[in-house]
Formats: structure tokens, sequence, C-alpha cells
């Protein structure tokens, strides 16, 4: 086994959490822990100190790809010309009712 | 001026947060860097002084709330840290800066905690002029910053009311109990308006911070609101601030108040503090210490990747 300093062994993880049942895990931020099992339980005790969720989701950073910021502007772009999209798009009579 | 600084600064405008990706100028991110390594290695060392009182605490309430108060403040270390990494520095060079002594933490942590009620008024004062502080760092410009703010915020409203309670008890009881009151208050209320940091004409970082949007007001600023909070919530424990100076100017609708010791205030800061050493070698040892902790733990996940790999 390589004898690694525990500063390159402690790998960084994002922290996501449920609030209340029926919601989204959302992220809440990050911390260093050895494994998953140690994140889990960090981000518990981090985050969770006052109820604050019932499930917890631990990932670690390197397995997040992000889209780069300076790109959003032509990534996103698709999206931009389509207000067909938008229910509002349709013109429809008023006495027209229930849609 | 860079198309990449122009959208910066017009988001900046904006109101937009900046996020950890975004193009940023080199000394926005020095600034935050060194602002947040500051405020994360605040909340770590500011447990020290509590954390002195924990076994000696008078009740088991007073005990259990201390131990939660403590941990918290772990915790705000840890958002903060988390938050710092966001720009490119790692956590361990983060902790060698203060290790090392040149990151500084907030200098009211090297007074020392003599009483039980210094565990009040560090509460009443100090997190006071914290949650002052952190309130208006909520809408600053880095995202990450902010955000942990907002948490950090949440938790340390109880904080200040803990201590105050604490302070309330006493000055309800005895003669020596009252005594021991005053006596606290006396001794934190300086350090405690020093806390917001020199004044601002002597503060250069101040006017880039204020320009950024990282800071909302500036150190005067929020030093007369926390003297005007506290010049009145004192009346509730019938106790007074140490301060001859102090009364109320009907004109600016503000407390006018005495002579800061900044001489004193440097001196702290350049290490001369009362408890400054203790504080560091208390730092660094706790990290020597578990240092067979954290090899341990990574030579054991790094055991089981090897084993899941061969299966
Ligand atoms: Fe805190
Ligand atoms: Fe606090």
């Amino acid at each position: 086994m390589e004898k690694n300093t525990p500063s390159e062994n402690w790998p960084l993880w994002e922290v996501f959490i449920r609030t209340r049942q029926g919601l989204d895990h959302k992220h809440a931020g990050s911390l260093h822990a050895a494994d998953a099992q140690m994140a889990m339980e960090n981000a518990r005790d981090v985050y969770t100190r006052r109820n604050e969720g019932i499930s917890i989701w631990v990932v670690e950073s390197i397995h997040i790809h992000a889209s780069a910021p300076d790109e959003a502007g032509s990534f996103f772009d698709p999206a931009n010309d389509k207000v067909y999209r938008y229910p509002t798009f349709y013109n429809l009579p008023d006495e027209l009712k229930n849609i | 001026m860079l198309p990449a600084e122009k959208i910066f600064e017009d988001k900046i405008a904006r109101e937009v947060r900046i996020e950890p990706k975004d193009w940023m100028p080199e000394d926005y991110r020095k600034l935050l860097i060194r602002q947040m390594s500051q405020h994360a290695h605040s909340e770590i060392v500011g447990m020290l002084p509590e954390g002195n009182w924990i076994t000696r605490a008078p009740s088991l309430r007073r005990k259990a709330t201390l131990i939660a108060k403590v941990q918290d403040e772990a915790g705000h270390g840890l958002y903060l840290y988390s938050a710092t990494e966001t720009l490119g520095i790692t956590r361990e060079e983060t902790i060698d800066q203060l290790h090392s002594g040149k990151a500084k933490y907030s200098s009211i942590f090297n007074y020392p905690t003599l009483t039980w009620a210094d565990i009040g008024a560090i509460g009443w004062l100090v997190d006071g002029a914290a949650i002052m502080n952190q309130v208006p760092l909520c809408r600053a410009s880095f995202g990450p910053y902010a955000r942990a703010m907002v948490r950090i915020c949440k938790e340390e409203s109880f904080h200040q009311r803990q201590g105050f309670e604490i302070l309330l008890t006493l000055s309800r009881g005895s003669e020596a109990q009252k005594h021991m009151c005053q006596d606290a208050i006396n001794r934190w209320w300086w350090p405690s308006v020093m806390m917001f940091g020199p004044p601002d004409d002597a503060s250069p970082n101040n006017q880039k911070s204020m320009q950024w949007k990282i800071k909302r007001f500036s150190n005067d600023e929020l030093r007369q609101k926390f003297i005007d909070v506290c010049a009145d919530q004192v009346r509730v424990l019938d106790m007074k601030l140490p301060d001859d100076k102090m009364k109320w100017n009907e004109e600016t609708q503000h407390y006018e108040f005495g002579e800061i010791n900044w001489t004193e205030f440097w001196s702290v800061v350049n290490g001369n503090g009362p408890c400054n050493k203790e504080r560091l070698d208390a730092r660094k040892k706790a990290h020597a210490d578990g240092t067979w902790v954290r090899e341990a733990a990574a030579a054991y996940a790094d055991k089981k990747n090897h084993s899941s790999h061969i299966q």
C-alpha cells in the first residue's frame, strides 16, 4: 500500500439533504471524509443538528461534472428562442374556460 | 477593462452572486480567502475559551447547552472552511496558515475565561458582536460565503440568548454572583467593541470589501449599532457597561462612547494578548494528536477500496 499524506487521503464530499418527505434532496455543503460512511456520519453531525433532514446523500466531489460558467451563454442558448414552450404563447378567446 | 472583468463588475452591480467557477479578479479571490479563512479560524479557536468551562458548568442544563453551542461553532468552522476551499485553496493550506501564524483569527479569543460569568458575557457580547457582523454577510457577493453565513446566522441566535440568560440569572442572584456578572461584563466589553476591527480610516481592506459587496457596512457603522443595542440591553441586567463617557446623543440618535484602546488591540493582534500562545499551542497539539486518527481512517478506507476492487 502506498503511503499517502493524510491530507491526500481524505477526499471532499458534497452533501445533499432531503429536509422533508416529499421534497428533493438539495445541496447543503461539503466536507472531507475518509469514506462514504464517515462522510454520512459527519454530514449528519454537521448539517442536521436541528432536524434539518430525513435523508442524506453524499457523493465524492470529483464525480460531479459541472457546466462551464463562461460557456453558459451558448450552452443554454437553445432554450432562448422557444417562447412556444410557455402556455401564454397561445392566443385563445376569453370565453374559453378551464384550460 | 477585460471583458471578463466587465462581466464580473456588472454582476456585482446587479447584485448577482459570484460563484466559485466564475471569473473573478485575483484581489477579490485573495481578499475572500483572507476574510473567510480568518472567519473559519475564529470559529474553531473560539471553541477553546468556552470549552474551558464545559466540565464545570453549574448544572446539567447549562452543560448540555454549552456543549451544543461549542459543537455549533465547530460546524460554523467547517461550513466556512468548505466555502473557502471553493476558492482554490486546500484545507491543509488554510490550517497550516493558522498554525504558522500567517493567518489571524479574531483577537477576542485571546482573552481568558476566568469565571462562569464569562461564559454568559461571551454569549451575550461576543456572539452578539459576531451576529451584528454576520447578518449583513448573508448578502455577501460570493455565493458560498453568503450561503454559509445564512446557515450560521440561523444557529447563532440561541448562542446569544443562552449567554444573556446566564448573566440574567447571575444578576438576580447573591451579591457575589452580581459582582461576578459585572466583573465579566467589565472585562469583555472593550474587547467585544474591538471585534469590529480597526476604525474605518485605518482599515485599508474595508473599502475594497465594501466596493465588492463582500461587506455591506463599515467597521465603525457596525460598532455603533452594537453599542446602541448593548447600551439598552444592559439595563435589563441592571448592570453597567464600563464606559464613563457613554451617553445618549439626542441629535445623532446614537450613544456616544469613550476612547477605544487601539494600542491594546494591535498588541493582541500581533500576538501579545493574554492567551495567544496558549490558544495556538492548543490548536497545534489537537492537530498533531489527531494525526494517527486521520491516518488510520485513511488506511481503512484504502483497504476497503482495495478489497472491493479484487472481488
Ligand atoms: Fe459561530
Ligand atoms: Fe456562536
